[in-house]
């Protein structure tokens, strides 16, 4: 059993970080996730693993430098929230072409634009659909405690490395912000630069006399090159949807109505759920824990034995889409969500439930 | 012929005979560079640096956006190509992540000095033990010739073909001048490889500042300044003369920081 601690999901982040062996975290702040950087330099990791850092000039900055230190086989991740999560796509959409392994965390505000500092959930297309140029995914995370902040942390770089791909863990300012109980994970140790070596001989990290010169880049001229980069990818995204599917069924044994919610909006429907049964509403919960790859089978399992799907999000309905893609026409499905930085009640949650699905 | 009559050309290949020949660490194939262009040089001289010093396994190189974006299809050793204008975050988190390792970012005027103004003056700012290789002629050339940061006034480019127009489209931006002020920057120079004698002083700079990276002395930064025949639309010899005569002047040629301290040096100004 791990280490028990009292902790803010952003400082879950920084410090799973520390124990998870990461060599490199290079941001920028911006509220709600500026604990993030806080904490690992108040913690001084370079002391504690050695590993760095690096207040950045930018995120635009820090990505690249993500794309750097990824670049020569390290650890690396980055953090921020919404407005400068949009400044990083040009960099994500970089690493996904190169093939990088690096963690990208977002504490997801409200927009558009400046927008609020509030949580929001209106970034779930940016993440799951590309939000950078080209054909590219990343694979999604989506945590709805802090606990799973700190798990996703170590999971996402399990999974950046086994796949060569950005990760990103798509959280909330109030995930990021709320204290929970939380049991670490023991410490990892780092990886030496000779394991680094062994275990990325794709990496630029300097040339041995015994191989040709590793390049890393996204660019290939040749339309046919290109096209083979692209086909290699979409290869990746299709083994993720077949082997990393993540989700969790509550109260879906018996359920006649169904939520679908990720993160903190499925928080919320657990509280609603109870609230709806005691008025002898059998509703369950069907929580995405990867956005991308998206349950789609198993939510269909789940949606086409139920009367009506409500859909909760923080945005004007992004997730819906793919849970009307994956159930198909013969369920009600209907979204239900507020925006720019306001948490949904669970009693609205039923009212919504009984409006737009029982009643409507 | 004459030279058939004389020697067989295994007689020419023998070790013995040669006087030049194509350094180790430059792949063996076509440079995409324009004849009588800067670059081939200049990549060369980095490649000699680093192959004499023996330092290739500790080596890592950045290229950019720009003519050099194919700068690792040439150099012989680990390379990594950068977003635009980004190479010097890229090396940050290199030089970090390996901190025993040789990192140098190789950079184009608009790579450098318009798009990535921001990554170039942070990193010299916090003084990275890095060495940044910048070339400037004055154009973007793998875009076809449009006005770049460096473009002096009154030149003509794709997107001042009337010549730069100063009121409406600013001065002319000297870079180098600009880090060589500030404190994380040790050593600054700017050079050229348009005759022996500055090919001969620019490799002696490259080796410099590798040098100085192993001792940790800060950042270094080269600027060499370069002709761009086809941008230009000249031949390359027409191209080194109007370099001379015009970039010279105002990019003067010469040590701008030594040892961390700035050299004395007459103010250049620009020409209408």
């Amino acid at each position: 059993m791990g280490e028990l601690r009292l902790m803010k999901g952003n400082e879950a982040v920084a410090e799973a970080a520390v124990r998870a062996g990461c060599d490199g975290y290079f941001g920028y702040p911006i509220t709600p996730q500026s604990e993030v950087m806080e904490y690992l330099m108040a913690e001084k990791p370079f002391e504690r693993t050695g590993m760095v850092v690096l207040q950045a000039e930018s995120e635009v900055a820090a990505i690249n430098m993500i794309y750097g230190g990824a670049g020569t086989g390290k650890m690396v991740m980055t953090s921020s929230s919404s407005p400068g999560i949009s400044l990083m796509q040009e960099g994500i959409s970089y690493l996904a072409g190169a093939e990088l392994p690096a963690l990208i965390v977002n504490i997801v505000r409200g927009g558009p634009g400046l927008g609020t500092i509030q949580p929001s959930q209106a970034d779930y297309f940016q993440a799951v659909k590309g939000g950078g140029h080209g054909d590219y995914k990343m694979l999604v995370l989506a945590p709805a405690s802090v606990q799973e902040m700190c798990d996703h942390v170590k999971l996402g770089f399990d999974k950046a490395f086994q796949y060569r791909t950005p990760v990103m863990i798509l959280s909330d300012g109030a995930i990021g912000q709320m204290m929970e109980k939380v049991v670490l994970f023991d410490q990892i140790p780092r990886r030496t630069d000779a394991e680094v070596v062994a275990q990325c001989p794709w990496a630029s990290n300097g040339r041995p006399k015994t191989r040709n010169h590793n390049i890393i880049t996204s660019l290939d001229l040749d339309p046919a090159g290109q096209e083979r980069v692209n086909l290699k990818l979409q290869a990746k995204y299709k083994m993720m949807e077949q082997n990393e599917v993540l989700y969790e069924e509550i109260s879906c044994d018996d359920a006649e109505y169904l939520f679908v919610a990720f993160g903190l909006s499925a928080r919320i429907c657990q509280k609603a759920i109870d609230l709806a049964r005691a008025k002898g509403i059998k509703v369950g919960l069907f929580r995405p824990i990867t956005l991308f790859p998206f349950p789609a089978t198993e939510v269909s399992n789940v949606g086409n034995r139920v009367k009506g799907i409500l859909v909760v999000e923080m945005n004007a309905g992004q997730m819906i889409e793919d849970v009307k893609l994956s159930v198909g026409c013969k369920v009600k499905i209907e979204h239900f969500g507020r925006f720019g930085g306001i948490i949904p009640s669970p009693d609205e949650v039923v009212r919504a439930l009984e409006q737009k699905i029982i009643g409507g | 012929m004459i030279m058939e009559d004389k020697f067989s050309k295994t007689d020419i290949q023998k070790p013995e005979n040669i006087v030049y020949k194509r350094t180790d660490l430059l792949v063996d194939r076509p440079l995409s560079y324009c004849p009588g262009c800067g670059h081939g040089t200049a990549h060369r001289m980095l490649m000699e640096v680093i192959e004499e010093m023996d330092i290739m396994e500790k080596t890592i190189g950045v290229s950019p956006v720009g003519c050099s974006v194919l700068a690792y299809d040439f150099l012989n050793i680990d390379m990594l190509g950068a977003a635009h204008g980004r190479a010097p975050a890229l090396a940050t988190a290199i030089k970090r992540m390996w901190p025993d390792h040789f990192v140098f970012t190789y950079q184009g005027d608009g790579d450098l000095a318009a798009i990535g103004t921001g990554e170039t003056i942070h990193a010299c700012n916090r003084g990275e033990n890095i060495t940044i290789i910048f070339i400037n002629n004055g154009i973007y050339g793998m875009t076809g010739g449009q006005m770049a940061p460096t473009t002096l006034p009154g030149m003509r480019s794709s997107t001042s073909p009337y010549g730069r127009d100063v009121p409406t489209m600013g001065h002319p931006l000297k870079i180098t001048e600009l880090v060589a002020q500030l404190p994380g920057v040790y050593y600054v120079t700017r050079q050229s490889v348009h005759t022996p004698s500055n090919v001969r002083k620019t490799k002696k700079a490259i080796r410099k500042a590798f040098e100085l990276q192993k001792e940790n002395k800060g950042l270094c930064f080269i600027e060499i300044v370069s002709n761009c025949n086809s941008g230009w639309k000249m031949t390359p010899v027409q191209s080194n003369k109007w370099m001379e005569e015009n970039m010279f002047p105002f990019y003067q040629l010469g040590d701008i920081k030594l040892d961390g301290k700035l050299v004395e040096r007459k103010e250049t100004v620009e020409k209408e």
